[in-house]
């Protein structure tokens, strides 16, 4: 069992920072443990659901910031829609995971070097490009054996282009991307 | 239906690419059955999961863009998409922009404000409300009989409900209904709604081989010849990654993974180029081939029952 002092440790400001972003409120979790049982990525989570609601709750910042799950999540709503105190779990981990960022986590490497190959994707083309933000992804982690399998299976159906779909106006989209980095230096 | 159906299209972007075949056939079906698709002119990305993982100020002004520019088409009754992800991010962004503070921050974003206007629906919605299974039976011009399916909707069709307001958020039954109008049978499938992996694909495809090979493992414990589905990144998990997750697990699935418009198409006589099967890595040619026979076997098998009662 993990005890932690929570007059020395309880981060108050973390708590209602994370209810002030996700809208919830923290305290109504009762440890009923619903979201943990439908949640299919305990398997490979260090911390559960359940157990990440009791964290917050209790305003362990660094516990929670630095774990895995929070990148793991699929947000799936799996957690959200069964929680009987209508407690919106699935948001809270993803506001969870922006103050990750914003501090400059990533634990799982891989899984934020996806979004934002993905991301950067968007911003330059305007819609998603699959062949190249893979190839984005394979150049910001040196996974070049990433799905190899898979390309004598869907090169030949004629799936995948090898040049992007653009928008009519990407700077459109790359504008909006430049506003929102905007907004987050005020 | 006395209204012409007409409506808002957003395509989205897998479509374009690895999910060709759910576009292709989902364009030939609305053509089919009487909607009008008009495509949102120059729609962009939505931002899919990526965006709202990063910030959903970001997230809701890439789908915000598509929710504007389609609130500016005459005469269409709603936004569809064939895609879950984005129908998602487009609902979800209604919905929280319908708070007038988020809202400002968002269209801060944006070149023209979204104003809210027009309800989105999946084209899954859209087909089982405004057309319904059964003024799709009788348009059936070949009964998929014999064919038995797993219906697989995926995690975010219906959850969280308060959002997605469409079908049950445990057991949906729209796709199962709509197969059976086909002809088709909608076998037991308890994880109707649950994750298959998602994009983690390409950066933990660990985590995929497990999640997806117990939804096809479950789909051939319950009796399913295939898999039919209405999610592009689900199917793409469950078909292309099918040899990926047959090694990982020690399986040997050799399952077809249809979109429900496919099998649409095919029983309002469309070719299976025309809704592109050959574009499924699992091929389900042998399969539909077999089907003729088993419903005949089908039919003999009804008949003998009644023929004892008969002579009796």
């Amino acid at each position: 069992m993990n005890v932690i002092a929570l007059s020395h440790s309880q981060d108050r400001d973390f708590i209602a920072q994370v209810e002030k972003e996700s809208g919830q409120n923290v305290s109504l979790c009762y440890q009923c443990g619903n979201c943990t049982a439908g949640c299919p990525y305990t398997f490979v989570y260090d911390i559960p659901v359940h157990q990440m609601m009791r964290l917050l709750q209790a305003g362990q910042k660094e516990a929670l910031l630095s774990c895995r799950s929070v990148w793991l999540c699929a947000t799936c709503q799996s957690c959200t829609t069964r929680c009987p105190n209508n407690i919106d779990v699935a948001h809270i981990v993803d506001v969870l995971r922006h103050m990750a960022r914003r501090e400059g986590y990533s634990t799982e490497y891989g899984v934020k070097s996806f979004v934002d190959s993905f991301l950067e994707s968007v911003e330059k083309n305007g819609r998603a490009f699959e062949m190249g933000l893979l190839l984005r992804f394979i150049g910001k982690t040196g996974r070049f054996w990433t799905d190899v399998d898979l390309a004598p299976k869907i090169l030949p159906k004629g799936k995948l282009s090898p040049l992007p779909h653009k928008v009519k106006n990407p700077e459109a989209i790359a504008k909006i991307f430049e506003r929102f980095r905007q907004e987050c230096q005020k | 239906m006395s209204q012409k159906l007409r409506y808002a299209y957003y395509p989205g972007c897998s479509g374009q690419g690895t999910s060709k075949e759910y576009e292709q056939s989902t364009r030939a079906v609305c053509e089919a059955l009487g909607m009008e698709l008009v495509d949102i002119p120059d729609w962009s990305c939505c931002g899919s999961s990526p965006a709202h993982t990063v910030d959903h100020r970001l997230s809701s002004a890439l789908s915000g863009r598509n929710l504007a520019l389609a609130e500016r088409l005459e005469g269409v009754s709603a936004i569809l998409t064939p895609c879950p992800s984005c129908l998602t991010n487009l609902k979800v962004s209604a919905h929280k922009m319908k708070d007038p503070e988020f809202a400002a921050e968002v269209n801060a974003l944006l070149d023209f404000p979204v104003r809210n206007t027009l309800p989105v629906k999946s084209i899954l919605q859209a087909i089982y409300e405004d057309v319904g299974p059964d003024a799709l039976r009788p348009k059936a011009v070949r009964l998929l009989t014999g064919l038995k399916l797993a219906p697989y909707y995926g995690c975010i069709m219906n959850r969280p409900p308060h959002i997605m307001e469409f079908d049950d958020h445990e057991n949906p039954i729209a796709m199962d209904q709509l197969m059976e109008a086909i002809g088709a049978e909608a076998v037991t499938f308890p994880l109707k709604v649950e994750c298959c992996g998602a994009s983690f694909g390409v950066a933990r495809r660990d985590i995929v081989q497990k999640l997806s090979g117990k939804l096809l493992d479950t789909a051939a414990s319950n009796g399913a010849d295939a898999v039919v589905t209405a999610c592009p990144l689900c199917q793409m998990n469950l078909d292309l990654r099918q040899d990926q997750i047959n090694v990982a697990n020690n399986t040997s699935h050799n399952m077809p993974v249809f979109y429900y418009t496919q099998l649409i198409g095919l029983a309002l006589g469309m070719t299976p180029s025309q809704v592109g099967l050959e574009k499924l890595e699992v091929s389900p040619m042998a399969l539909l081939e077999s089907l003729p026979a088993r419903a005949e076997a089908q039919a003999q098998a009804a008949k003998k029952p009644a023929s004892k009662g008969a002579q009796s």
